[in-house]
């Protein structure tokens, strides 16, 4: 008798879930910050090499974990992938997340881009650079992102707005740095030079570069790897105006972002999903993110391709990134103080 | 069922029968539950956030409360302006292609608003064509000319507004057609001009229809993030963003949402006064057919340009380029994955539209027998998800779910040591749901309007003839109430079709439709790619869109349609 109810709820079950939830494949389930286009086909690669079937539901990123933490241990999910790790931070916090013991893990991603207790790693590193005009700026007048308050730029600076993660990751490794009052400083001296309030997204500052309506911008750099790659003719012309400058080489380095995974704490598919994760982290997944996306690579001695090799060598802050995270918020307000639009 | 039907129906209303009770109560319990999420919402207020309502008080709230009446002022303005006048125009009056305007004025309700705000910027920002066309001509550089700035209030605004003016159009337009051509022709033997008759007679008579297309129009566009968001303007909604991702309070971003209400309950209520206000009534119903007068010369001109502009504007011109843009891309976007999206799409704004409508047709029915203040507060509660954002909407609805989950699950482990686990959750039974909290007031609005016509008199006149219950459906609710319902269907059609935000949160794994798709690569600023996504959804929107305006031509009684 129970048993036949028992059939009859797993055939109703069914038809919500779709087939997949009814298979008795190995799967692993992802909650991804990341985009479809920039992380299916890695996905698909890993189903053809192991068998395991890869299932996505994309989002933003906030949303996801709110999703996870309503859904609780019930969740399917076994991966959160994100962008941004202020995020995994997030979750980590929210006890969303469980520690990974990986020793191909560790081995293959650098200490400041992992969590010290193994809850998230990163996957693929994003900086946020200086863009600026060839034909207006000679690339010695910039040092570093301090800099970028000097009187010489007033009217000339472009920037998104302070909502995005980006800004948010920057400011807070300002913070980490060099205070709150030291930083609190430095963006309002940066609203002083603002072109314009801030408005549209990365590729919109660079184009503005390159059209004049300012002469530097703050951008993250896969973008510009993008649009000189890109399809429409007025997006390749303006990356062709502008030039990459590594900020802050001489002291702490450029800020480098990650997006990376954590395993949930629900995770139904352990195994598997720190198989995919050490994927991730291999040598055939880290040269797509470079090729696909224009993403340096977490791992090193990965042969990249010739834009991130044009962009040349860097110096990365080695800021302990959970500190971008603990400082989020407070990067949020200070940007409010200071009339970061 | 039937004793229900009877009753809704029945020539003397009964005080006291069971039917009547079941109804009631029904219909109260289904409005309550489709407010669930609102509730989720505003019980937020139970986690305290003193420490970030001053900072939100010493910094950026004024901004945000201030730009969002800016907006919806704005919005309001140019969307009765866009509106009105076209529809007063192709009803009334007979110029070149005044036929394919009638129809065509309608176009722009297939385009999503963020689509329309990111072709725009790639069309007049400083790198776009346009100006780099005004720069190779004159030889001027950047800044030695003035340009309008998209990235503005005032784009936002009228961005929002050529895709939101056919709601007044659709409504507004439906309204003239019903007004009695006499009440018209009496106003002009009285001595009005054509203006005066307008002004005086026909604009009053449809007020009441407007303020409902109204306040669809400003609840949109209050609930809108993706074109506020890329313009960087700080209003409301991205203000609870801003709480909830930046500042990390997801109880504080819930608490703003809860005060967005406030600006709701406001329009309801002047939407509420407006119609108690109404002291105009068809005081014949009798139509003549209706003869539209035939511009000439300048006028002709001058009426042809009125009703093209918002349809090159908010039409022609952003599909042409997404045209362009698709062009550079369609062999590596359209694939099985791209039609299997397409299907999604369709299957679920098919299936949202259908159950809303139904839904809606209920609430109406039941409303319109009885008036009791419960039941109007009950159904009005229902309808206030539109102007919610999605994403909000759709934690709201993630809440009551789980708890539903948690509790069949702990039923069948007692019961029969099984675990469901979360057997609703994360299924497309919840973004159906979703969409009945958010869309909800689409259908209701549109099917209350219709049933507004049938007048209790008329159902007296049919029973004293004899005519039961469905026979009354049949011969005198169904033929007036055709127009609405299919109105509605197609509104509902269409805003799912471009709906984001809650459907990319609920949906179950792997499951795509275009307005993600396309919303995902506009987002990471790829608007070449985007192009094919949204493009999609426009030709699939189209359809409906051109039905339903031939539907509303031909309702008009006496009036000569030939496509």
């Amino acid at each position: 008798m129970y048993m036949k109810y028992k059939s009859l709820l797993v055939i109703w079950g069914s038809f919500f879930l779709g087939p997949q939830s009814l298979a008795q494949v190995d799967e692993v389930n992802i909650y991804s910050e990341r985009k479809e286009e920039l992380i299916r086909p890695l996905l698909d690669k890993f189903t053809t090499e192991t068998g395991i079937k890869v299932n996505l539901v994309t989002g933003e990123g906030d949303a996801l974990i709110k999703r996870l933490e309503i859904e609780g241990k019930d969740s399917p999910a076994d991966l959160l992938l994100a962008t941004d790790v202020a995020r995994l931070y997030r979750a980590k916090s929210l006890e969303l997340l469980q520690p990974v013991q990986s020793d191909i893990l560790v081995n293959a991603i650098p200490a400041n881009f992992r969590d010290g207790e193994g809850y998230w790693y990163g996957l693929s590193l994003r900086s946020r650079v200086i863009v600026y005009a060839k034909a207006r700026v000679r690339p010695e007048q910039l040092s570093t992102y301090e800099a970028m308050t000097k009187p010489e730029w007033k009217g000339k600076v472009c920037v998104r707005s302070s909502s995005n993660p980006y800004n948010q990751s920057l400011v807070a490794s300002m913070i980490a740095r060099m205070g709150v009052e030291a930083t609190e400083a430095w963006a309002s001296g940066l609203v002083q030079n603002f072109a314009r309030t801030p408005k549209g997204g990365d590729r919109d500052q660079i184009k503005a570069v390159a059209v004049g309506e300012c002469d530097i911008a703050l951008v993250n750099t896969y973008y510009l790897g993008g649009m000189s790659h890109s399809e429409v003719v007025d997006e390749k012309q303006a990356a062709e105006k502008v030039a990459l400058f590594w900020p802050n080489q001489s002291d702490r380095g450029a800020h480098f972002n990650i997006s990376g995974a954590g395993l949930t704490r629900a995770a139904k598919h352990q195994d598997a999903a720190v198989k995919l994760l050490e994927f991730l982290a291999g040598d055939e997944a880290q040269a797509w993110y470079a090729e696909m996306n224009f993403e340096f690579p977490v791992k090193s001695g990965i042969a990249v391709g010739e834009t991130l090799q044009q962009w040349g060598n860097y110096i990365a802050d080695d800021i302990n990134l959970d500190q971008l995270g603990q400082y989020n918020a407070e990067a949020v307000r200070l940007m409010d103080r200071a009339g970061w639009k | 069922m039937s004793a229900a039907v009877e009753m809704l129906f029945s020539a003397t209303p009964a005080r006291t029968n069971m039917a009547r009770h079941l109804y009631a109560s029904v219909l109260i319990i289904v409005s309550l539950v489709l407010a669930l999420p609102l509730f989720a919402v505003i019980s937020s207020f139970l986690i305290p956030a003193p420490d970030i309502w001053q900072h939100l008080l010493d910094t950026v709230l004024k901004e945000y409360i201030l730009n969002s009446l800016i907006l919806m002022l704005g919005v309001a303005s140019l969307t009765l302006v866009l509106g009105i006048i076209p529809a007063w125009l192709v009803t009334m009056c007979n110029f070149p292609l005044s036929r394919t305007l009638e129809w065509a004025l309608l176009l722009p309700l297939a385009i999503p608003a963020y689509i329309i705000a990111y072709t725009y910027t790639g069309i007049l920002d400083a790198s776009g064509p346009v100006q780099l066309f005004i720069r190779e001509l004159t030889g001027w550089q950047y800044g030695e000319y003035w340009f309008p700035e998209v990235r503005s209030i005032g784009g936002a605004i009228t961005m929002l507004s050529f895709v939101l003016y056919p709601y007044i159009y659709l409504i507004s337009r439906a309204a003239f057609i019903e007004q009695s051509i006499c009440a018209l022709e009496v106003a002009r033997t009285l001595g009005c001009g054509p203006y005066k008759t307008f002004f005086r007679v026909a604009l009053p008579l449809a007020r009441p229809a407007i303020i409902v297309g109204l306040s669809l129009v400003l609840m949109e566009t209050l609930a809108d993030y993706g074109t506020v968001q890329y313009f960087g303007i700080a209003t409301f909604t991205t203000g609870i963003f801003r709480t909830w991702f930046g500042l990390g309070s997801s109880a504080a971003a819930a608490q703003l949402s809860a005060l967005l209400m406030l600006f709701i309950v406001v329009l309801i209520y002047l939407e509420y006064w407006s119609r108690k206000q109404q002291r105009y009534h068809h005081t014949s119903s009798r139509y003549s057919t209706l003869t539209q007068k035939k511009l000439r010369g300048k006028y002709a001109y001058f009426a042809l340009v009125l009703c093209c502009l918002p349809v090159l504007l908010g039409f022609l011109i952003p599909v042409f380029f997404l045209i362009k843009w698709a062009l550079l891309t369609y062999p590596r976007v359209i694939n099985q994955h791209f039609l299997n999206m397409m299907w999604n799409s369709i299957m679920l704004a098919t299936c949202a539209a259908v159950i809303a409508t139904v839904l809606a047709l209920f609430m109406a029915y039941g409303k319109r027998r009885m008036s009791s203040p419960l039941i109007r507060i009950a159904v009005n509660l229902s309808g206030m998800g539109y102007a919610i954002p999605g994403t909000v909407i759709a934690v709201g609805v993630m809440l009551p779910f789980a708890w539903l989950d948690k509790l069949i699950d702990g039923f069948f482990r007692a019961h029969f040591d099984y675990s469901t686990g979360l057997l609703l959750s994360g299924t497309l039974v919840a973004v159906m749901f979703a969409y009945m909290a958010r869309f909800l007031a689409v259908s209701l609005k549109t099917v209350d309007a219709g049933l507004a016509k049938i007048k209790p008199s008329m159902d007296e006149a049919g029973r004293s003839i004899g005519l039961n219950a469905s026979a009354l459906i049949r011969k005198v609710h169904m033929p007036m109430m055709r127009g609405s319902l299919l109105t509605a269907v197609l509104l509902v059609f269409v805003d799912v079709l471009k709906e984001l935000p809650a459907t990319l949160i609920l949906r179950p794994f792997n499951f795509n439709t275009l307005a993600i798709r396309a919303y995902e690569l506009a987002n990471e600023e790829r608007l070449a790619d985007a192009a094919c996504p949204s493009l999609a959804i426009v030709l699939v929107a189209i359809i409906p869109v051109i039905y339903l305006s031939r539907s509303i031509s031909m309702s008009r009684p006496g009036h000569d349609y030939r496509p």
